[in-house]
């Protein structure tokens, strides 16, 4: 790492840094405003779902007895799976210190948060007694791989707040010294409070090196359950496309590919939005897409095994499953979200041309939509496939197809995940500045300095 | 004038003391009126087994009902010394369902919710199809109790495995575990709502109903603690139910009301439980479909998986 000497030098490039880095804050146009008006109209509309929903019962949605886990739980699945790209990218590259993850790990984190808290309230959306959600700590029984689920759900949240503040206590404490008129009383009161007094000195900052070196380490473990767990909601029953050991790796390698995905798209929106060419740099949108090409071959490996072994054998019920997959009623989605989502975005990206900021957001988009689609064709299929006949039930009992009630509530999952992304972004720098001041060279002593006025 | 609100205040309630008195003490002397004459003024009801049976209105009385914490007490213990098992003679399903009829009038459950379901089966193209009631299958390794997060769903002594709605928080966890589509979800407001509104609720019938919480077969325990069959058993007027105590090792046709060795039965016709090999070891056993010489009406369902 080089050293700038000259403290003029030092402190003209803080400033700018500062400037770039803060305008995310700043920024308040017309395109804000309606941004938040969009969010917010879709977040009341789900909202509105929801009460429609609790009023009547959960029969308002497509799910009846036979395929009674639907669009909801592929939807839970999917936004456990995003939030999971936290723990690769602000820890597990952290600690082996890859330095180009470091401006990266912020979205990561913003990610994280914003795709595990959505995630938790998902899963109270698909209850069917939603008041009882209670029970789960009055009477919970430690055999069930739901009670796992919540204790890891809750945990991972936990520690991704963590690693998110814990790291921007000096820049709160910047921000505290050197932002004026440009924000309002409120932002500049809600740094004071989080920046905890921080001053800046040798020992403080070790104490935040060593914390986050903690939480980068717990969160190993914890990132790894929250989805294996997850995964076990499906492998822990009997049915055929669920039953099989390799669900686990499986979801935590889908994981990787969609929450690597999201953290692109972001990067580039702002890139774009914020004017941060020169922090989300080119070689950034290189480095994650090979880092998406490495976690999507992974990713084709478990494919590979997880449809060739059972359809070389095609065991009855197996088979069943499989067929409707592969030429089935489920065909037509299957392969688009295996090509689209997976081969496609592969062969790609191996080019160089493809791993440009504008190219790799286009291909991250089709990979996100896909993997949606993914944990779809993960939680329905099997549902519609049980071992006994369907019979003396209305037609809709036999197959599922989504109302739009559910397509409201999961509309507004969506939204309030990008509200939540978005809220974090208007609060707080999307890259730390003292970290990346540092990288630059920048000596610490020149943060805490007041700026002459 | 905080005197003035004071005395108002007594003097309400010294009034209402009163009202409540006159009141409660007219209500007792009604009553014991009520015990004594017959009014000649009747009045029908419907009975759990779906009769429908006329009464005079004073021989009516609240039932004798333990508490909702009492009920829910025994109900997850079962009945002391018993190990309940069923057998089903399908070589003598007609496909009369009035076993399906006489369960949804028990369990109070809408056309469409089955804790008993005649399903036709058909296991190879050329073999002459069947008719297999099919219910919960009472698992000794129950899936469905080991995935409820809430203890919602449990194994009792007796061998049932019930559920208290009063605590199922409707993830549906048990229904994606169950490979016997056993279970049912009350979707929206389950039938009658209105009617059994405030009706304290039975565990061993799961009855009333809820509304996002689950149901199925529950071998009819409210009736088992009265020493009866259960409802589907007595119903079948085919002699296709035979349900008793492996305990005792004697089951009791709910037909023809003979008694003989489960062992004995299960043995001699070749029993056998559904799909064996998922290990869940169920307490429903199933004599072949030997005979089928009955007209099989309808068409087979092709929804097998």
């Amino acid at each position: 790492m080089k050293k700038i000497e000259s403290p003029e030098e030092s402190r003209k490039l803080l400033d700018k840094i500062t400037h770039d880095l803060t305008r995310s804050i700043v920024k308040n146009d017309e395109l804000t405003r309606f941004w938040f008006f969009i969010l917010i109209m879709f977040i009341g509309v789900g909202l509105w779902g929801w009460i429609i929903q609790i009023d009547k019962g959960l029969g308002v949605t497509g799910m009846r007895d036979y395929v009674s886990w639907g669009m909801y739980i592929a939807n839970f699945v999917f936004f456990v799976a995003v939030s999971l790209i936290g723990f690769l990218l602000s820890s597990a590259l952290h600690l082996l210190k890859i330095n180009w993850a470091k401006p990266v790990s912020r979205v990561a984190e913003q990610v994280a948060i914003a795709g595990v808290a959505l995630a938790g309230l998902i899963i109270v959306m698909d209850m069917g007694r939603p008041d009882r959600f209670l029970n789960v700590f009055l009477h919970g029984r430690f055999a069930s791989p739901i009670i796992w689920d919540v204790t890891v759900v809750t945990t991972y949240l936990t520690i991704s707040v963590l690693l998110f503040y814990i790291p921007l206590i000096p820049d709160l404490a910047l921000l505290r010294d050197r932002m004026g008129s440009e924000v309002p009383k409120w932002k500049m009161k809600i740094y004071t409070i989080l920046a905890l007094g921080w001053k800046g000195n040798a020992k403080q900052y070790k104490t935040v090196y060593h914390a986050m070196r903690v939480l980068m380490l717990l969160i190993i473990p914890v990132g790894l359950s929250i989805h294996t767990v997850t995964s076990w909601l499906f492998a822990a029953t009997l049915r055929s496309g669920w039953d099989t050991t390799i669900l686990g790796p499986y979801f935590v390698a889908g994981a990787f590919v969609a929450g690597s995905a999201a953290v692109i798209m972001l990067m580039y929106a702002y890139r774009i939005r914020y004017g941060l060419k020169d922090y989300f740099e080119d070689i950034h949108f290189d480095q994650m897409g090979k880092l998406l090409v490495f976690v999507s071959l992974v990713y084709l490996y478990f494919n590979i095994n997880e449809f060739l072994v059972p359809g070389y054998k095609m065991k009855s019920a197996e088979g069943v499953h499989l067929t409707n997959l592969f030429t089935g009623s489920f065909s037509s989605m299957f392969w688009i979200v295996q090509i689209v989502g997976l081969i496609l975005p592969i062969i790609l990206l191996l080019l160089k041309y493809f791993r440009k900021p504008l190219p790799i957001a286009i291909i991250s988009f089709f990979v996100l939509v896909s993997a949606w689609f993914k944990r779809y064709l993960i939680v329905v299929p099997t549902m519609e496939h049980p071992f006994l006949p369907v019979q003396n039930v209305p037609e809709n009992f036999q197959t599922y197809s989504p109302t739009s009630i559910e397509i409201m509530i999961t509309l507004f999952s969506f939204f309030a995940a990008l509200l939540i992304i978005t809220v974090l972004a208007k609060l707080f720098p999307v890259i730390t500045i003292w970290e990346y001041a540092e990288e630059k060279g920048i000596d610490k002593k020149y943060l805490s300095e007041k700026p002459k006025n | 004038m905080e005197n003035n609100t004071r005395r108002n205040f007594i003097k309400k309630l010294g009034a209402s003391v009163g009202a409540a008195g006159v009141v409660g003490g007219a209500s007792i002397l009604s009553s014991c009126n009520r015990v004594e004459t017959v009014t000649g003024d009747t009045i029908q009801l419907l009975t759990s087994s779906g009769e429908l049976v006329e009464v005079d209105r004073s021989m009516l009385k609240p039932a004798d009902l333990p508490s909702l914490s009492e009920n829910q007490k025994r109900g997850r213990e079962g009945i002391p010394g018993k190990s309940w098992v069923m057998v089903i003679d399908l070589s003598k399903c007609r496909n009369a369902r009035e076993c399906m009829k006489s369960c949804q009038n028990h369990h109070q459950l809408r056309p469409e919710q089955h804790h008993m379901n005649v399903l036709q089966m058909q296991d190879a193209e050329h073999t002459a199809p069947y008719y297999m009631p099919k219910n919960c299958q009472h698992c000794d390794n129950p899936p469905c109790t080991k995935v409820c997060p809430v203890n919602a769903t449990f194994k009792r002594e007796d061998g049932i495995v019930l559920i208290d709605n009063e605590r199922c928080i409707g993830c549906r966890f048990c229904v994606a575990a169950c490979p016997y589509s056993a279970r049912v979800f009350n979707w929206f407001e389950p039938k009658d709502a209105e009617k059994y509104e405030g009706v304290t609720y039975n565990i061993e019938a799961n009855v009333p109903q809820k509304k996002g919480t689950i149901s199925k077969c529950l071998f009819s325990a409210d009736r088992l603690r009265e020493e009866e069959l259960p409802t589907c058993v007595s119903a079948c007027p085919n002699g296709v139910y035979w349900f008793g105590d492996r305990n005792e090792d004697a089951v009791t046709n709910g037909t023809t009301k003979e008694t003989v060795s489960f062992s004995k039965l299960v043995k001699d016709n070749a029993a056998y439980t559904l799909m064996e090999e998922l290990g869940t070891k169920p307490r429903v056993f199933y004599l072949p479909p030997k005979d089928r010489a009955f007209p099989f009406q309808g068409e087979i369902d092709e929804h097998h998986a």
